[in-house]
């Protein structure tokens, strides 16, 4: 199969004894962020603006060890650059990452004081620029390899098996993120749900008014001027507008008609949430529909009219799943771009991690507004990586 | 086969086909040929419907074709174009398999009738049969257009500028082998090219087209031995036209049984052009002639070639 990404390819030779210059780089920002900030911080409570943990303190008794897999990645970028050598970066980085999220837990079981449970222990910058450098260390590492996507995610599923070990083990459980995890099980659980909830009842309106729209603007091209015009001006509001604008007339409608009310719907709440979202997806369902449908090579077309396929046949056999990668690709950046915006949608009463994240905020704990941001870009980098999946799975049948 | 009544096509006050009739005999190879804009492609597009006509009748084996549905008269002719147009997300076998699978031929019958037409073009079925288009060279694409448009043994074979967009020595190849078919098959083919080359090598009768309008219509050998008008003779080459005579006989047809000369014998299936392009190459004015499995059949002299041609 070709590779996807024309990097791939293009990675010039490196000459010399420096082989992978993005590496150095990365590796380079992460050895400055090490020394430069801290690595964590700490507070008696989680009002007061935390001191810096010592390094000193944090690799006591040998722990130092911890460190050794990123003195490996050093030599990384003078490897020579071979398969067998960025699985083993990608090997290392994984458990590095996981090592530190262990060293982090680890540090602040030994900080806890069981006299007082509101001391907080929290990551600081120096945790967040090494994790964040080694997730690109990976994924340099594994696109080097020149895996295709498929193969490339799986390998990623198991690169987080150790920090999911780590998670699971407990030894992280003293870090505030994990405390305010456990003081709101419930709700986090719930807001999870919720927020996975309204991107779902978002798609169904927005696949069965966008889909045919998308159609209608591939087969009338007179129509796609104002239809795309149109849904350009929607999504140039900005979200938090949308939703308030949407609060007067819905309110008014449930007041004239109560009955609405039986069903949910109300000024705030899912309700305006749902529409704004599906306001919002259009766009980018019927561009990609209808963009999908006009990039089938018309002669194709012409070769399946011309040995008797119906317009219908031609539509089902040829059309669809011709314009299918087109359409997932929209479909990729509908439903991020729902994640994202269902958060802002907490706001107005809608639930979701964004009220954990907007709680957060409100109450100046930097670790509950985390505890709404981690899982809201993990399920962001889900769905992009499943969607990219089935599309590279359906182009290497096709193209 | 196929017989146009007086039939004329107007594009929003384009005349772009007027008054045209023609009859295709069942079996003949008939080769539509003109500049562009002369109405060749709408002439044949009107065959199969997919540009319908304005007024007079098209008749297909008898009855006017809008007395068929389109699908069903188009599932009765094959159809192949220049693009080729394989459906990228099919393999060659599901690609072949089109037609026959509209008309709802048993699976195992598609099976056996793609591994025959795949061995018609010289393709090994265990090898092409799973690929998908873009594995294939442009040649290859175009062998399994072809093929796709045999496949439910059609009773006609609609062919736009099949071979137009390939590489002289591969249009060559499909060239010898389209009339390999056509003689295997004895179906009734309507190609149209704008490349007199082709449609005096291919074509059984050539139809010229001008302006929407039939200038001359006859065998090869008549359109370059008696071209109608001053666009005739300017349209097959003027100066070329002894050249091209000489392309559409065989040395056999002028051999000299009783003859001999010395050197590499030249087939008797070679066109007298190949004979005289031979002798001007060599600096000679004689060749032996050879059978097709190399046993001596005579001689062809260079006065031979110019002798009057039927």
């Amino acid at each position: 199969m070709q590779p996807l990404l024309a990097s791939d390819t293009d990675v010039a030779p490196e000459r010399g004894y420096l082989r992978n210059r993005v590496l150095l780089v990365l590796v380079l920002i992460a050895l400055a962020g090490g020394f430069g900030l801290s690595f964590l911080t700490h507070a008696p409570n989680r009002l007061i603006s935390g001191r810096p943990v010592a390094w000193s303190a944090i690799l006591a008794d040998g722990r130092f060890l911890c460190l050794l897999p990123g003195l490996a990645l050093l030599i990384g970028p003078f490897l020579r650059q071979i398969r067998t050598n960025h699985i083993l970066i990608a090997l290392i980085g994984a458990a590095f990452a996981a090592l530190l999220f262990w060293l982090a837990g680890d540090a602040a079981s030994r900080l806890a004081d069981p006299a007082s449970t509101s001391a907080r222990t929290s990551f600081g910058g120096a945790f967040w620029v090494i994790e964040a450098i080694t997730a690109l260390a990976i994924a340099d590492a594994l696109q080097r390899a020149g895996f295709g996507p498929a193969t490339r995610i799986g390998i990623s599923l198991i690169l987080v098996v150790p920090i999911a070990l780590v998670l699971v083990s407990g030894s992280a459980d003293q870090l505030s993120i994990m405390k305010e995890y456990a003081t709101r099980r419930d709700v986090f659980g719930a807001a999870v749900v919720t927020h996975i909830q309204i991107v779902a009842m978002t798609l169904v309106p927005t696949l069965l008014i966008g889909v045919p729209l998308g159609i209608l603007a591939f087969r009338r091209p007179s129509l796609r001027g104002p239809l795309f015009a149109v849904l350009n001006i929607i999504q140039t509001i900005p979200s938090i507008a949308l939703f308030g604008l949407l609060i007067a007339p819905l309110a008014g409608l449930v007041a004239t008609f109560p009955v609405l009310s039986q069903f949910g719907i109300s000024g705030i709440g899912v309700a305006p949430a749902v529409i704004a979202l599906t306001l919002y997806s259009l766009l980018p369902i019927v561009r990609n529909t209808s963009a999908g449908l006009e990039q089938v090579p018309g002669a194709v077309i012409d070769a399946a009219s011309g040995m008797g396929l119906t317009p219908s046949q031609i539509f089902r056999s040829v059309e669809i799943p011709l314009a299918l990668p087109v359409f997932l690709a929209g479909l990729r950046v509908t439903i991020v771009q729902a994640v994202g915006l269902t958060a802002v949608a907490a706001l107005i009463g809608a639930g979701g991690l964004g009220a954990i994240i907007f709680q957060g905020l409100g109450s100046s704990a930097l670790d509950l507004v985390l505890l709404g941001v981690v899982p809201l870009i993990a399920l962001a980098v889900i769905v992009d990586a499943s969607l990219k999946l089935v599309i590279s799975i359906l182009k290497g049948r096709a193209a | 086969m196929i017989d146009f009544e007086h039939v004329g096509k107007t594009y929003g006050g384009w005349q772009a086909i007027e008054d045209l009739s023609l009859s295709i005999a069942e079996g003949e190879f008939c080769v539509l040929i003109g500049p562009s804009g002369s109405g060749k492609t709408t002439t044949l597009k009107m065959i199969n419907r997919l540009i319908e006509h304005d007024s007079g009748r098209i008749l297909f084996a008898g009855a006017e074709i809008r007395s068929f549905k389109p699908e069903e008269l188009r599932r009765r002719m094959g159809y192949a174009i220049q693009s080729i147009g394989l459906f990228p997300h099919w393999t060659v076998e599901e690609n072949i398999g089109t037609v026959p699978s509209l008309l709802k031929w048993p699976k195992a019958k598609i099976r056996d009738r793609v591994t025959e037409l795949l061995e018609l073009l010289n393709l090994d079925p265990a090898q092409y049969r799973d690929r998908y288009p873009h594995h294939l060279s442009g040649g290859q694409q175009q062998r399994i257009g072809v093929a796709r448009a045999l496949a439910a043994d059609p009773d006609v074979l609609l062919m736009d500028e099949p071979f137009g967009a390939l590489d002289p020595v591969t249009r060559d190849t499909l060239q010898l082998e389209m009339l390999r078919i056509h003689k295997a098959s004895g179906k009734t083919i309507v190609l149209v090219t704008h490349d007199i080359d082709e449609a005096i090598r291919l074509g059984s009768r050539i139809v010229i087209l001008d302006g929407g309008r039939i200038v001359q219509s006859g065998s090869p050998r008549d359109i370059l031995a008696r071209p109608a008008n001053d666009f005739v003779s300017d349209f097959v080459g003027r100066e070329d036209i002894g050249i091209k005579l000489l392309s559409i006989e065989t040395v056999s047809s002028r051999v000299r049984r009783d003859g001999s000369a010395s050197g590499e014998p030249i087939a008797a299936t070679a066109t007298l052009r190949n004979a005289l392009s031979t002798l001007v190459a060599r600096g000679v004015d004689s060749l032996p002639v050879a059978d097709s499995d190399g046993s001596p059949l005579g001689a062809i002299h260079l006065a031979d070639l110019v002798g009057p041609h039927p």
